[in-house]
């Protein structure tokens, strides 16, 4: 028997080809779109954390911006205080700047459930964003802390390295394929964490707690790790973002952003593995078409997320998995 | 001692308009088990609507009509609350309260942007309203009188809504059903018609909240979501569901937040969240909720 759960090979058939287009999409279309996608995928890490607490272990946070946050802020601190700029340090200290923090909040956080784990979590999240906020000598305010473009591999892979190149060539290519492998290691971590009997307990937990604990779950320890893991998750994200961006500004901390990251993952469908990634990429298009087009984008995402919740409360890979099931037996 | 009178005052005031919108905020939850994200949207609508139609007949109306005219916004914040329930809502109470926080925030998300659209981006103000009244001096310092007209208000408003829920017959059906809906509605209650009276309520309170501090601060885009954050603080210290609490509440943030901006202004913010924090693991339901 595999220990390691192989995903079956029906599954292996989609994802092929997807990996196939992301990996040639580069010399097929314009740098901004490859930029645009890495966006989306980074959002997606941020989502598959964010997931493994709403679909695996049944907590909605409304805080998940503290980590993706922490991340950010962590890459910042690297280049402001210690004058770094390495990738794999930025990874590291976003990592670990966002799991610090979840081990913290999560001690807290993870002895409710429902509603009051929500709250709490939004409030604690408040915290970070009143302090980035309003500790300017130290975070820059509203004005943020800048992040150049890193140099990746260890210092082998700079933006001087190719004769010519300019920072958006740069992240349109080379800072494009080391998101994209991240984003597949991401992928494949979480497929086996959700797989493997950890992930089978916080299955368990989210559908009967007491039934759990009966077996012999220790729920606490359980729900604190997927916590842990998720904030790192989410944090890898931030820290994924923060070059691509340039930039960290308090925007990202406030709850309002926690609320994109649950919006992407519902989008997608959160009772489902890759509904998270695909609501997260989607999203993204979404709402820069919707800004790009309207002032009142605002008003587009909310119409969205109503029609949604209403209408395909299973998202876009649920109803689609369950409409060619339909189909399927029709045939 | 003149100064430490008016920090007192400043901190009723916000006490009072805090009280005000975490009061409806706690209502609906009470009743209805729903965290409207929109809440502090329903404020926003009340400040707007009141700040467009006082500064529409501005010109030449004696003030006492421009006054009167105050309270516009509550009502059209109710008004807003009376079709967003039966339409949005009630679809949703079967399902996981996932999916009640969600739909809420996409109604956050449209409600700031219609209020975009129909006012536009630039502020609005009715300072004209707060400047009439004038000033009372205390001691050798001044105070606005407006201010102390919105303590008033807030002060009438809590003994009003007490009133009502533990003096009234609605009252009465309000709390059975907060208590055991499924039991109300066996001993005949409209469940249905008690949730849009409770939602329309809260709603009224928002807007009102709204109205009666627009000619103090204006209305600006932006306005609802700062207030929900502090309403959120508000009922999470006073207990979800809880109007006791939700005026102790909104006591302590008024308090904090005031002395907080004169002698710690860079953590007042935090320190909000932290005591937030700090009840809800001493006591997750709130200090007068029930789990």
């Amino acid at each position: 028997m595999n220990t390691l759960a192989a995903p079956p090979r029906r599954l292996l058939l989609f994802v092929a080809p997807v990996v196939l287009l992301l990996l040639v999409l580069p010399s097929l279309v314009e740098p901004y779109e490859t930029v645009l996608l890495s966006y989306g995928l980074i959002f997606a890490i941020a989502a598959l954390g964010f997931n493994l607490l709403l679909g695996y272990t049944g907590l909605l946070s409304f805080g998940h911006s503290a980590y993706f946050g922490m991340g950010a802020y962590g890459v910042a601190f690297i280049v402001k205080y210690l004058k770094i700029t390495s990738m794999e340090v930025f990874l590291l200290g976003g990592i670990l700047a966002s799991t610090l923090v979840a081990a913290l909040f999560g001690f807290l956080c993870v002895r409710y459930t429902r509603i009051f784990f929500g709250i709490l979590t939004l409030a604690l999240s408040q915290v970070l964003w009143s302090l980035a906020f309003k500790f300017f000598w130290i975070t820059g305010g509203t004005d943020g802390l800048r992040v150049p473009t890193p140099s990746l591999l260890g210092g082998q892979v700079t933006m001087a390295l190719g004769k010519g190149q300019d920072k958006m060539d740069f992240l349109a290519h080379r800072y494009y394929y080391y998101v994209l492998v991240i984003f597949c290691v991401s992928v494949a971590v979480m497929w086996v964490i959700v797989h493997s009997p950890f992930g089978k307990a916080l299955q368990a937990i989210r559908d009967n707690e007491t039934r759990a604990e009966f077996v012999g779950v220790q729920v606490w320890h359980y729900r604190y790790v997927a916590f842990l893991v998720s904030g790192a998750y989410t944090g890898l994200a931030g820290a994924l973002w923060v070059p691509l961006n340039g930039l960290t500004t308090p925007d990202i901390l406030v709850w309002t952003f926690s609320g994109k990251i649950v919006f992407f993952t519902v989008l997608g469908g959160f009772q489902t593995f890759f509904g998270p990634i695909i609501g997260a990429v989607v999203f993204n298009y979404l709402e820069t078409y919707a800004v790009g087009h309207t002032v009142y984008w605002q008003l587009v995402l909310g119409v969205v997320l109503v029609v949604l919740v209403l209408a395909l409360p299973a998202g876009i890979v649920g109803t689609t998995s369950r409409l060619a099931g339909r189909l399927r037996r029709a045939a | 001692m003149d100064t430490f009178v008016i920090h007192l005052l400043n901190a009723l005031l916000y006490a009072s308009v805090l009280f005000l919108i975490a009061g409806g905020l706690s209502l609906i939850y009470g009743v209805m088990r729903i965290v409207n994200l929109a809440h502090g949207n329903i404020y926003a609508v009340g400040a707007y609507t009141t700040a467009w139609a006082v500064g529409r007949v501005l010109g030449g109306a004696p003030t006492v009509v421009l006054y009167a005219l105050l309270p516009i916004g509550a009502v059209a914040a109710a008004a807003l609350g009376a079709v967003l329930e039966p339409t949005l809502l009630r679809p949703l109470y079967k399902r996981a309260e996932e999916y009640q926080l969600l739909i809420t925030f996409g109604l956050l998300l449209i409600l700031e942007d219609l209020l975009r659209f129909i006012w536009g981006p630039y502020p609005l103000s009715v300072s004209a309203l707060y400047e009439n009244p004038g000033s009372l001096s205390i001691g050798e310092s001044i105070y606005p009188t407006y201010n102390l007209a919105v303590i008033v208000v807030g002060g009438i408003a809590a003994a009003a809504l007490w009133a009502f829920v533990y003096k009234t017959k609605f009252g009465v059906i309000l709390r059975a059903t907060s208590q055991n809906k499924r039991m109300a509605s066996a001993l005949g209650v409209n469940v249905n018609r008690v949730y849009v009276q409770a939602f329309t309520l809260g709603c009224f309170m928002a807007g009102l909240a709204g109205a009666i501090i627009v000619p103090q601060q204006g209305a600006v885009l932006g306005m609802g979501v700062d207030a929900l954050i502090l309403a959120f603080v508000v009922v999470v210290i006073g207990g979800l569901g809880s109007l006791e609490g939700a005026l102790l509440g909104a006591l302590m943030v008024g308090v904090v937040r005031e002395f907080g901006i004169a002698f710690f202004p860079e953590i007042e913010l935090a320190v909000l969240y932290l005591m937030a924090a700090i009840v809800l693991l001493i006591r997750p339901a709130g200090l007068f909720g029930r789990a």
